[in-house]
């Protein structure tokens, strides 16, 4: 690991001055925040990340950044929360299970002890040639240098939002829970506060993969925002290569309103097989308002996955992805609420 | 001294302090090719004195700032019982409770412990005699080779804590994070059952 300073915020506003840098490529920004490190940590032992500066933020905000509370425009969830907090909060595990679910089903309990939610939703990718330097080829770490991945191992990528340029999946789970609700991301820059839709936070690698969010140098994550909720009939299920503390080959966060068979409300995002939090917009349309069968389900997955592009060692996870985003629906509607 | 001239605040920012310190790296430091170039500069040690408990005890150092608190624990403070595996947070041989919570020391920067309580294997038993998660992996079995064990019982003790060992399913999600290559994974199960009861007994 390269040397470099290491510091802590607690002011907000001090933090944020402190990253101002603009940089190459993201991966490669000179001042880096650092929640629990989970991430951060691991790359820098890679050599991935290579920051002159890490800022510790996990107190900034004291308790403004750590609270759960209901108010009018919605549920609001502060960023400094760890994974394990707010898996384990009460109010989240009956009102909000799919927030519940993405969080106890990643990673570990140390990890969810150590994470932060917002960080967490900024994780990198594991593909690993992004994650080994010896690997020339990575749009991500060196635009423009090639995609190792497209005729690579490429079992783990991503087969919806991928391009030429990056085909890499987008490891979390959480992320997809909250584009399934419609959050909000509220953010704090040197220019003061503002607000996004989540769904607008991760960028899809088209031309510059390299640049992964949309946040800009020194922004930082303070809370989330769910409006319209509660979601009582809502869950995640994650299939993976072992039961527990592994990352998703395909995974469908779904919250419902139905009325008998007929969805009122259907939201359904996936995961483990795309490069950003990935909303089935396509199959959502399809279900909304109508009876739910899983005749129809099976037709609205494949609609979703009309334009998947899938490669050498990754094609399972079209028919995987579509079984999941049913299993997914199908469960949610059996839940006892 | 206080250990905390590392501090980041407004006002020090404002005053030029530590502003000075950060502008002189956010210009020094640029993309990867001139960090390689600059490599005779950058390859210097960062040395920052913190002071952080460990096993109840105060300690004050300078450490590096790339030093794990496992390699610190191990290396530092002879305390050899966390044991490192994978050194990338993926096999949970380090964990140690980190003001009370089962987390990663070696994903954790020595420095980003300053000022928290760490206990390790060593500071679990009371002078009473073994905890009870010691007592009960010895009366199960629950290793081989041993070399995950201690991180096996720190995270089993928090994961009875937390009240995430009430079924031996819940009992094996929320110890997926601690691998075993001997598969010990039944008789560890057992061991938890067997020590949360009498955990909880107090």
């Amino acid at each position: 690991m390269r040397p470099y300073d290491y510091s802590r915020a607690t002011e907000p506003l001090a933090a944020v001055q402190a990253v101002t840098t603009p940089a190459p490529a993201h991966v490669l920004a000179p001042i880096q925040y650092m929640g629990g490190g989970t991430n951060l940590i691991d790359l820098m032992k890679l050599d991935v990340m290579r920051p002159d500066g890490v800022v510790d933020i996990k107190q900034v905000g004291g308790e403004t950044y750590r609270q759960v509370r209901q108010t009018q425009d919605g549920l609001r969830i502060g960023a400094m929360l760890t994974m394990a907090e707010l898996a384990d909060n009460a109010l989240i595990a009956r009102d909000y299970p799919v927030l519940r679910d993405g969080l106890w089903k990643a990673a570990s309990a140390q990890l969810r002890n150590m994470a932060r939610l917002g960080g967490n939703v900024l994780q990198r990718t594991r593909c690993p040639y992004f994650r080994d330097v010896t690997y020339r080829e990575c749009n991500k770490r060196e635009p423009g240098s090639g995609c190792a991945a497209q005729d690579g191992h490429n079992r783990i990528h991503a087969v919806l939002g991928g391009s030429e340029q990056c085909i890499a999946t987008y490891a979390g789970d959480w992320g997809q829970t909250l584009i399934a609700l419609d959050a909000v991301v509220e953010v704090l820059g040197s220019a003061g506060p503002r607000s996004l839709r989540f769904a607008d936070l991760h960028r899809k690698p088209v031309n510059d993969p390299h640049i992964e969010t949309t946040l800009t140098p020194g922004e930082l994550i303070t809370g989330f925002l769910i409006p319209g909720g509660p979601w009582p009939r809502s869950s995640y299920v994650k299939v993976r290569d072992r039961e527990s503390y592994a990352f998703a080959n395909a995974s469908a966060a779904v919250a419902l309103r139905m009325e008998g068979d007929v969805a009122q409300e259907i939201r359904i995002a996936l995961g483990g097989m795309t490069t950003t939090p990935w909303r089935a917009s396509r199959a959502e349309a399809m279900l909304r308002g109508n009876r739910i069968t899983e005749e129809v389900l099976w037709t609205a997955a494949e609609a979703e996955f009309a334009d998947a592009r899938p490669l050498e060692h990754n094609a399972f996870k079209v028919p995987l992805g579509k079984a999941t985003l049913v299993r997914g629906v199908l469960e949610t509607m059996a839940m006892e609420v | 001294m206080k250990d905390d001239f590392f501090e980041l605040s407004r006002r020090g920012l404002l005053s030029g302090g530590v502003a000075a310190a950060s502008a002189a790296t956010v210009l020094r430091a640029g993309p990867a090719k001139a960090q390689a170039d600059d490599a005779a500069v950058n390859d210097q040690p960062r040395l920052q004195d913190i002071t952080l408990t460990v096993n109840g005890e105060q300690r004050r150092m300078a450490v590096d700032t790339r030093m794990s608190l496992s390699d610190l624990l191990r290396e530092r403070l002879g305390l050899r019982g966390t044991k490192v595996g994978c050194d990338m947070g993926q096999c949970g041989a380090c964990t140690v409770h980190i003001d009370g919570k089962r987390e990663l020391s070696c994903l954790t920067p020595a420095v980003a412990a300053a000022r928290r309580e760490v206990t390790t294997i060593e500071g679990l038993a009371g002078t009473a005699g073994l905890h009870p998660m010691q007592q009960a992996f010895i009366d199960n079995d629950a290793f081989q080779c041993g070399y995950c064990t201690p991180g096996q019982i720190m995270s089993a003790v928090a994961c009875v804590d937390e009240g995430h060992a009430r079924t031996d399913a819940e009992i094996r999600e929320y110890m997926s994070g601690n691998l075993c290559r001997c598969a010990a994974y039944p008789n560890i199960v057992a061991a938890i059952n067997q020590a949360r009861s009498s955990m909880e007994r107090g």
